[in-house]
């Protein structure tokens, strides 16, 4: 009897599991699907290369990779030190008092709808960046990157001082009895051995900041150009989707669409795999 | 028990029949006694306007639900062609192939100037039509070019799906291009409040969203102004659009009916548009 019912939340368990990882292979495929025209027309290369102007018949999403890439990995350069930073004095230099607060706030700040941190972006980052470069908007890669950076700095410190927490005491204790600082131990023993948990921080973190869509078509200016300083405005293949999901469903516009879903997707497949390969070969070196 | 029950029942029996012959004065009866739900998405300028409309009518009578979308004019007619909403609003004309492919009927209920706007502290308030030309193209990249300040013009555009960037396109830039260095932004409400934390943008609304916020360019001389667009001197208008899938009936018919009935059409001016009745 016992058998037969574990049997069924195995079953259930599994179901469960293979529904949720085919919908991200169905929704792989429905992109591709709805691309395919536009590969069959030998556009692609279009597509990947020259600027978009409609009006003139040219569909080149070149512009929103690059915006998207430079944007998402600024943000990552920005909040990896303080994810860091933070985490570790969350879970190893002020295990309590202030780092319980301070891990309190940062769980807190991971309910914050994006959409309230580009309407503060506007009011009180935009306004100083403008007059920080006194050149363009305000609204730019460096306003993107930054608020985005808070976005996904929760994400960096929870999983952080999650990976921080799970280093075994002996670990610890052999580091206290040869007479360890606590920097030294969070140098020489913590990060090293958390390496692997790190890295995936980083992956989930930059995935968000890929996808985060909000922050982007709200203070990035969405420009169609490729930018080539911070302070230049520039649009993400997020931002340009929510854009252009207005045009006609008819239009090659509207088709672009999927092309730029199946850019993000492989964006994203690239960062993973990258993210992995890199945590993978440091594990060896140190176990 | 039953006494007050009884009571009760009396009382909100007459406050039932007040009520509704109280609200059943002037051009909104048509809306008493009705039960449903209207949706309207699309252009953005129309927004002041419909959500007055819908106010009123849902004031009066509880029963009917308003919802007022926006999203631009490409996404109303989307909407309406494939039935998401009842009414579609386009800040233009719709095309002869939108109409064709999803039987639309045109209503239109006001007239709209397009002004160009910029930041209160901006000194230039007149332009000429070849000077808007020049800046949304980005040949004149400096407001210095224009006396004032050594900095660089910042151009804000719409998306294409806007009826209001078509017009303003069309009419204001003639068919001239916009630079790639433009921001965009996604309603006539985000271009006012993008342009009135930049001292250094330039944009273009519809008048109807003109407040102390923002300034509106004179061009050639003229302001753009309710009076101005009426007697055609300022010729950067157009008409605004309430378009249904097929001949409109119900609710939908009485909403047209209203937002074109005397009543409806003072809400218009009273929002910064020109009537057409």
């Amino acid at each position: 009897m016992k058998r037969y019912s574990e049997k069924l939340v195995e079953a259930g368990f599994f179901f469960s599991a293979a529904v949720s990882a085919s919908i991200t292979f169905f929704i792989l495929l429905f992109m591709i699907v709805f691309s395919l025209p536009l590969f069959k027309g030998g556009h692609v290369f279009q597509v990947l290369r020259l600027g978009w102007d409609p009006y003139e018949g040219t569909f080149g999403v070149l512009p929103m990779i690059v915006g998207t890439g430079i944007i998402a990995s600024l943000a990552l350069v920005f909040a990896a030190p303080f994810g860091v930073g933070c985490s570790a004095l969350i879970s190893v230099f002020s295990r309590r008092g202030f780092g319980r607060f301070l891990r309190k706030i940062v769980e807190f700040m991971t309910g914050i709808p994006t959409v309230i941190y580009g309407f503060i972006a506007i009011f009180l980052l935009v306004p100083f960046i403008r007059e920080i470069f006194e050149k363009g908007t305000g609204m730019c890669v460096l306003s993107a990157a930054i608020m985005l950076a808070l976005l996904i700095l929760p994400t960096i410190v929870l999983f952080l001082s999650d990976a921080f927490d799970g280093v075994p005491q002996e670990y610890l204790n052999a580091a206290d009895v040869l007479g360890a600082s606590p920097c030294q131990k969070l140098i020489h023993v913590i990060i090293p051995s958390s390496w692997r948990m790190i890295t995936s921080g980083m992956i989930l973190a930059a995935g968000r900041a890929v996808g985060d869509t909000l922050i982007s078509l709200m203070i990035a200016g969405n420009a169609l150009q490729i930018p080539g300083a911070l302070s230049d405005s520039a649009r993400t293949l997020t931002a340009h989707i929510a854009l252009v999901m207005a045009a006609d469903y008819e239009s090659p516009e509207f088709k672009c669409i999927f092309v730029c879903g199946l850019i993000l997707f492989v964006f994203s497949l690239f960062i993973v795999q990258g993210m992995r390969m890199l945590g993978a070969g440091k594990v060896g070196e140190k176990r | 028990m039953k006494f007050k029950l009884i009571v009760s029942l009396i009382v909100a029996f007459i406050f039932t029949f007040t009520g509704g012959y109280l609200a059943a004065t002037g051009v909104l009866d048509i809306f008493s006694g009705q039960k449903g739900t209207i949706r309207i998405a699309g252009g953005t300028a129309h927004i002041p306007v419909m959500k007055e409309a819908a106010m009123r009518i849902m004031k009066i009578n509880p029963d009917i639900k308003i919802t007022v979308a926006g999203g631009g004019s490409g996404v109303g007619v989307k909407q309406v062609g494939e039935g998401l909403v009842d009414i579609g609003n386009t800040g233009r004309k719709a095309t002869a192939d939108e109409i064709r492919r999803y039987g639309l009927v045109l209503h239109k209920f006001a007239v709209d100037g397009i002004a160009v706007i910029v930041n209160p502290k901006n000194h230039v308030i007149q332009l000429t039509k070849k000077q808007i030309e020049d800046i949304f193209a980005g040949n004149v990249k400096k407001w210095s070019d224009l006396g004032w300040k050594d900095r660089s013009i910042n151009v804000y555009t719409r998306d294409a799906s806007s009826g209001t960037r078509k017009v303003f396109w069309k009419k204001a830039l003639n068919k001239g291009e916009i630079t790639q260095k433009a921001n965009f932004v996604k309603s006539n409400g985000a271009m006012k409040s993008a342009i009135s934390v930049d001292p250094y943008g330039i944009g273009y609304v519809s008048i109807g969203h003109l407040d102390n916020t923002v300034v509106a360019a004179a061009i050639d001389g003229i302001s753009p102004t309710l009076e101005s667009v009426q007697d055609g001197k300022y010729t950067i208008a157009r008409g605004l659009y309430m378009n249904t899938k097929g001949h409109p009936s119900g609710l939908t018919k009485h909403f047209i009916d209203y937002i074109l009935s005397k009543e409806g059409q003072q809400i218009v001016n009273a929002k910064g548009f020109m009537a057409v009745r």
